[in-house]
């Protein structure tokens, strides 16, 4: 600890800041490189090439000719297979399908782990356990599920026992593949939300709850008016990380349908028809559109979830009420 | 202390997520998560020990390979899957020179994921290092086209194959690989025609006989297929395992390429017929709704399957079926010999339809370190009669070599034992001469895959019409080939699938 204020002092005798200054500046340059390089001029090219027809025919290039918005217009054109209202629509409930559970049974967890009154045993073991699934690589997991799920595999033997030798194909019908999807979402992902908030239940402060129960408050009134309340910025931090992942979801259908989306590509997310568009013919022009569609998707999604959950109407109905107050004690005060 | 560690375990764990994160980021294509890399040592020792005493009969045939001055010591093949690595650690690789390092770098067929690594690395090769560059690459007969007419590949006289070593090749195996000027760039070991291969017990219990002859007069067209089909089922058996079963005996005799020379696709009234004959034994329950190469498709030819037979070309008996039929797999110390599982209770006959299927070819990369090398490899394997001979008795693959293969089917004392005693070559020898692949175009390997898929939920009942599957055909095939034209009338999907 003694180093660094050493250095600092003999730079203070010289009595300027501003020979600080420009250290930070230094420091931010590696990253900046690394970014303006790696991460904002791709973007400009993504932006830049979506306007063109780009693509290889092996061997030949076709292109870069520029053809404004055609590669928009035909994502957007309803009567194509794979436009954007399908894809997104398929994407959005293969997301809801996972995170309606996830978002519950953490909710549930974390208030369960953090309530000091339950005196459950084994937390730390239990905190490891539900997040275990995440540390499986997507694709990894998504494998092991379609092998279970398939029709020689464990669960289909016990479904055979029943229907006397007829399996289900999990893998044929749209319902059962955005089941299983959001399953699996679902099981990866509700340890790391349950941490989440729990970090934020922790937060409260004992004394509020202590005091709503000196009230007389039920648990599930505490849970409701007090917990969530409180809660809500990490509330809408989970909800919107979540559903920026769910639109860009990818690996999971991807490997349960095959890359096909089938049947009839209703399982079909933004992100595997950008791949299907990229995986063969290199097409920048096309998957360069749908990326700009999937950023403005998300940007819209964001902001909808930032204004209609982070800004609490009560608050403000709260906070009006307590200056109408304010003003009434004033003006009774000077009379 | 329980909480440290506790941090500890939970810090570790979050990293290794986003470590997870970003390498499947980095696959960019969903079938090349399986793809792997695999050394091969250049000492012979660990052939040996596995290979066994008839490992060394075929072997024995093949001359050492000397190193030419100047070539590099590190062989690097690109191949889709092991099969052709199996062979060539068994047979190749003792006779190369000790200090020669070879390396596989196998990517799957399935989605394109092979074939993009391809059109990736062939144009970088020139500027590669030494030891990375491709020096040899093998191909399949669904996109044979699309590689032999570029600069990327070699005229194999640049590799020392002279029109001598391939003159007794089959002729359409020589044909498909020139390029417009005429010139070979690539070989084949093998021919491929296709034949039906049935289990003899389920033969014996529906038609009351095993016999290849009888059971070919049995199952001689579609028609009488179909009889014996409900045979089958009446007695508790599935006449085919899946819906591609017989995809190709229709795709091999298409009349039309996938896509026209103004690259409009066009889908052949053949494989119509395809869809509208596997659809109808769908619903009378003649198969066993799989597809092919899944798992389900695979049990179905192991110990306990209940499928009468399966259309399969030379390599997929040599490959995969015999392989499948095993009750102990090799990898889990098994033998491929008669007593274990299904193995020796096979049989094949022509069936009702002559046809072929795929073929490997292999190619020396432009910009190769190891041009003598390669073409050694290729003259000792494909163009030598005498390991031929005996590559083909021991492994039921089928030569490619017009004298050996007269030579073995019409040798009464030869056998395969994995088909029961049967000659198999006689019947694949009839039928060898008459494949003609025309009508290939770069986009097969696409078309088909994404046909098979398409259809398959038409055959599953989850989509209601044909139409509805074809759309679903053409959308993949826009995506995946931007150039091809897909018909406009068909793009606008019918009310029934928006309401789904």
């Amino acid at each position: 600890m003694a180093q660094p204020v050493a250095e600092i002092k003999p730079a203070k005798k010289k009595g300027s800041i501003g020979t600080y200054k420009k250290w930070g500046y230094i420091f931010m340059i590696p990253f900046t490189l690394a970014f303006l390089i790696f991460q904002a001029w791709p973007l400009i090219q993504t932006f830049y090439y979506s306007f063109f027809e780009y693509y290889r025919s092996f061997p030949d290039w076709i292109g870069p000719n520029f053809i404004g918005l055609e590669n928009f217009v035909s994502l957007f054109d309803i009567n194509e297979l794979n436009n954007v209202f399908q894809l997104t629509l398929n994407t959005l409930i293969m997301w809801v399908a996972g995170f309606v559970p996830q978002i519950i049974i953490s909710l549930l967890f974390a208030y369960w782990f953090t309530n000091v009154r339950l005196r459950l045993r084994c937390l730390g073991l239990f905190k490891t356990i539900i997040y275990m699934p995440n540390l499986i690589m997507a694709a990894a997991f998504s494998m092991l599920i379609f092998t279970l799920f398939s029709e020689v595999g464990p669960i289909n033997e016990l479904i055979k026992l029943f229907t006397g030798g007829e399996p289900f194909y999990f893998f044929n019908y749209t319902g059962s593949i955005i089941g299983v999807v959001g399953l699996m979402n679902f099981l990866m992902w509700f340890g790391n939300t349950t941490i989440l908030l729990m970090a934020a239940m922790m937060g409260i402060n004992e004394s509020v709850i202590e005091a709503a129960e000196i009230d007389g408050a039920t648990g599930s009134q505490i849970f409701w008016r007090i917990t969530v309340p409180l809660i809500r910025p990490i509330l809408v931090y989970v909800l919107i990380t979540s559903l920026v992942g769910g639109l860009q979801m990818f690996d999971v259908p991807q490997v349960l349908t095959n890359g096909t989306g089938n049947p009839g590509g209703t399982t079909k997310t933004l992100i595997m028809y950008l791949n299907e568009n990229i995986s063969t013919s290199s097409n920048y022009g096309k998957a360069g559109a749908i990326s700009i569609v999937i950023f403005v998707i998300c940007a819209i999604m964001s902001l909808i979830v930032y204004y209609g959950f982070a800004s609490d109407k009560t608050e403000r109905e709260a906070n009006k009420a307590a200056k109408a107050a304010i003003k009434a004690e004033r003006k009774r005060r000077a009379e | 202390m329980k909480k440290r560690i506790l941090a500890a375990l939970l810090a570790s764990a979050t990293l290794i997520s986003i470590a997870g994160c970003e390498s499947t980021a980095s696959t960019s294509t969903p079938a090349s998560t399986g793809g792997e890399t695999s050394t091969a040592d250049s000492t012979a020792g660990g052939t040996e020990s596995t290979g066994g005493d008839a490992a060394q009969d075929a072997g024995q045939y093949i001359h050492d390979i000397t190193l030419a001055d100047g070539e590099g010591k590190k062989l690097n093949i690109y191949a889709w899957n092991e099969d052709w690595k199996k062979q060539f650690d068994q047979y190749v690789k003792p006779h190369l020179p000790a200090d020669v390092e070879v390396e596989f770098i196998i990517n799957p067929n399935e989605g394109n994921a092979y074939q993009n690594k391809l059109d990736t690395d062939l144009p970088l090769n020139a500027d590669k290092d030494a030891n990375e560059k491709i020096d040899m690459f093998l191909f399949e007969a669904d996109y044979a086209t699309k590689y032999v007419d570029t600069q990327y590949t070699v005229d194999v006289k640049e590799l020392g194959v002279t029109d001598d070593d391939i003159s007794a090749m089959y002729q359409y195996t020589t044909d498909v690989a020139k390029d417009s000027a005429g010139a070979l760039k690539a070989v084949s070991w093998q021919a491929t025609p296709g034949l039906f291969a049935y289990r003899r017990d389920i033969a014996k219990d529906v038609l009351g006989t095993d016999d290849p002859e009888e059971v070919q007069a049995a199952l001689s067209d579609w028609d009488k297929f179909e009889e014996v089909a409900q045979k089958a089922k009446d007695k508790g058996y599935f006449m085919l395992s899946g819906y591609d079963d017989t995809y190709r005996t229709f795709s091999g005799n298409a009349t039309k390429p996938w896509v026209d020379a103004d690259n409009n696709i066009q889908v052949p009234d053949e494989l119509m017929a395809w869809v509208d004959q596997t659809k109808d034994y769908t619903d009378k329950g003649f198969n066993n709704k799989t597809t092919l190469w899944s798992d389900a498709w695979s049990a179905d030819q192991a110990p306990g399957g209940k499928v009468f037979g399966f259309f399969y070309s030379t390599w997929g008996i040599n490959f995969t079926l015999s392989a499948n039929s095993l009750e102990k797999a090799v990898k889990d110390g098994g033998k491929e010999e008669v007593g274990n599982g299904e193995y020796g209770k096979w049989a094949v006959c022509y069936g009702p339809k002559q046809y072929f299927w795929g073929g490997t070819w292999m190619a020396a990369a432009a910009g190769t370190d190891n041009p003598k090398l390669v073409g050694s490899i290729m003259k000792e394997f494909c163009c030598n009669p005498e390991f031929g001979k005996a590559f083909a008795e021991e492994t039921n693959d089928y030569y490619n070599d017009v004298n050996v293969m007269k030579e073995i089917s019409s040798d009464p004392d030869y056998g395969s034992e994995f088909l029961g005693g049967q000659n198999h070559y006689a019947l694949f020898y009839e039928i060898a001469d008459d494949i003609v692949m025309a009508n290939c175009t770069k986009y097969d390997q696409g078309c088909n895959e994404d046909f098979q898929s398409a259809m398959h939920d038409y055959f599953n009942g989850t989509i209601e019409s044909k139409d509805v599957a074809l759309n679903t055909f053409y959308g993949l095939i826009k995506a995946k080939y931007p150039d091809v034209k897909v018909p406009d009338t068909a793009i606008a999907p019918p009310a029934e699938s928006k309401a789904e």
